[in-house]
């Protein structure tokens, strides 16, 4: 690889080749076997796997830096302090958010969304209110509004999608009004691929005057998220779909709304005084991280961060695109495949069924050939219900994965064939 | 790897999968429950007629799902129709052993069933061939329910 790489004339076009196998040394369960069979892992956009420097820092925590946050004199609680608090300033870096007061640490995406729904939703319900919400939302990014539209009284509506899994921006401008106070939309659908026009939904929505929370699971490992260039007003992420670990995600929230809004929970780090009295709370980001927090997942988060930029995000999305692409040339290939989700700029996804084949069966012989991919409804039920299925097969991709992956794949899906006898 | 796949997917399950016998609305049923499997989707009803001697007179059903679990409610249907309550209980007891990889209980038959055998191999997969069992005990004993295999 290298010496072709040297040998290449540099010139204005030409970038310098992607190292996948240089990526792929950094992870080790890549070297697992399942059946056998050398793995295929190519259910990403349920979860990624870790790099050694996301499993390395780990290890240095626990071996090394191991204490209680923000409160102790001691050594130890001065470095656990460190780990956490550089990696919200990684995590700012990464987010491109004006202040690391703006970053929130939280279990994941849900919980990320859940904060808003319940601390923000509560405090800007007035009668009549509506919630706007897009079709092809994960349920992380539908039910919290649901509970918050039965606990206050305001309206969750639909922001529909069409054939090929875009938003109708038509019928969002439509819904959009005085009475509009959130849009929540993801950036990247995962149960499609759909990369949504957030920042132009985001204009039109604080037009009409209300905030936007989008949800950046799917997006993290495969879009540059800029949260000033969004001007978006909350934005979620978890770091284990971004080869960080489980566990630990991130709510960015912009910090004149962070300021106004009340707690999510109440304990200890989130106050500054508590009498009988009453209690004061603390600044932000600590007000809204009650307890103590997940402190090594919180380092191993920023060190998969590290890890995005040392590979480079933009080196990473254009290779995941030359895997879709490869895909669904196979996919024409054979022909008889139905493909959800064929919007124009599409990540890291490829949703698709295979014609009197259900997607479990197609996910169980495939694993018995090491591939692993999901099947199921992806925790987006409406979205099936719109493609009047009730699931469908996905294959995600990651830095690490390889054509030749791709290929096999596509060898495993002829089994599928060959024992339906299609 | 293939011989397990084999075992599963054997053409008389890939044939009920295709073509479901019983499957439709029973218009006389007196008994009829829910079943689905939150993790997957899969819905099936299932309705049946149990008459006062509680025999099933006819059994049939409704729903989508993998080649497993209609090829299961397939065959169940086809089994228990003629069959009583407790004969009923009995073989779904031997069946769910069968397939979880107990020992069945001595002179035990399982009959057609032994084709869905093959999942014990696929313990991700138990729930697809015993749905539509959970759904008919349901149906039996505590009609109107909707169980799930969660």
């Amino acid at each position: 690889m290298n010496t072709v790489a040297q040998v290449k004339p540099r010139t204005e076009s030409s970038t310098p080749a992607y190292d996948v196998y240089g990526v792929r040394e950094r992870f080790p369960i890549l070297e697992e076997e399942v059946y056998g069979k050398e793995l295929v892992y190519l259910d990403n956009a349920a979860s990624s796997q870790k790099p050694l420097e996301v499993i390395e820092t780990l290890r240095k925590y626990y071996f090394h830096q191991h204490a209680n946050v923000h409160r102790g004199v001691h050594a130890l609680s001065e470095r656990a302090t460190e780990a956490y608090e550089n990696a919200r300033a990684r995590v700012q870096q990464f987010l491109n958010a004006r202040n690391a007061r703006e970053i929130i640490f939280v279990r994941g995406t849900t919980e990320g969304l859940n904060l808003v729904a319940t601390s923000y939703g509560r405090q800007c319900s007035r009668a009549g209110g509506e919630i706007l919400v897009s079709e092809m939302e994960h349920h992380s990014n539908i039910v919290p509004w649901q509970l918050l539209a039965e606990q206050t009284g305001l309206r969750v509506r639909k922001i529909p999608m069409d054939d090929r899994g875009e938003i109708q921006m038509d019928a969002y401008r439509n819904l959009l009004n005085e009475n509009t106070l959130i849009v929540a939309i993801t950036y990247v659908a995962n149960s499609l691929g759909t990369v949504n026009p957030v920042r132009e939904m985001t204009a039109l929505a604080h037009a009409a005057g209300a905030v936007v929370v989008v949800d950046a699971a799917q997006a993290a490992p495969h879009v540059t998220l800029d949260v000033q260039d969004l001007k978006c007003d909350f934005l979620a992420l978890s770091g284990h779909k971004m080869y960080g670990p489980t566990g630990i995600g991130v709510l960015y929230g912009r910090e004149e709304l962070l300021e106004a809004m009340p707690p999510y929970q109440g304990g200890g780090e989130m106050i500054k005084r508590v009498t009988f009295e009453g209690s004061e709370y603390a600044e932000i980001p600590h007000k809204f991280e009650a307890g103590t927090p997940n402190i090594a997942d919180a380092a191993g988060l920023g060190a998969a961060i590290q890890f995005i930029n040392k590979v480079g995000l933009s080196n990473i999305a254009r290779h995941e695109a030359e895997l879709l692409d490869h895909t669904h040339r196979r996919a024409a290939e054979v022909g008889d495949f139905e493909v959800y989700g064929t919007a124009d700029d599409k990540a890291g996804v490829f949703a698709f069924g295979m014609e009197n084949v259900h997607a479990h069966d197609i996910g169980t012989i495939v694993d018995r050939e090491g591939v692993a991919i999901r099947v199921g409804h992806h925790c987006a039920m409406p979205v099936m219900q719109y493609f009047g299925i009730s699931a469908s097969a996905r294959i995600s991709f990651a830095a690490y994965n390889t054509i030749d992956e791709v290929d096999r794949a596509f060898d495993a899906l002829g089994k599928v064939r060959e024992l339906f006898k299609l | 790897m293939m011989d397990d796949l084999r075992a599963l997917y054997q053409e008389v399950i890939i044939d009920h999968s295709r073509q479901p016998r019983n499957f439709g609305k029973l218009e006389n049923a007196n008994r009829f429950a829910e079943g689905v499997n939150p993790l997957c989707g899969d819905e099936l009803t299932l309705e049946c007629l149990l008459d006062s001697q509680d025999i099933i007179q006819d059994i049939r059903f409704l729903g989508h799902g993998c080649a497993i679990s209609l090829a299961s409610a397939s065959i169940m249907t086809d089994m228990l129709k003629g069959m009583s309550k407790t004969d009923a209980e009995q073989l779904f007891d031997q069946f769910h052993r069968s397939v979880t990889g107990k020992e069945l209980d001595e002179n035990a038959d399982i009959g057609k069933l032994e084709v869905l055998t093959g999942v014990k191999e696929f313990p991700t997969r138990v729930k697809c061939a015993t749905l539509a069992w959970h759904t008919a005990m349901s149906a039996l004993n505590d009609s109107g329910s909707t169980v799930t295999t969660e």
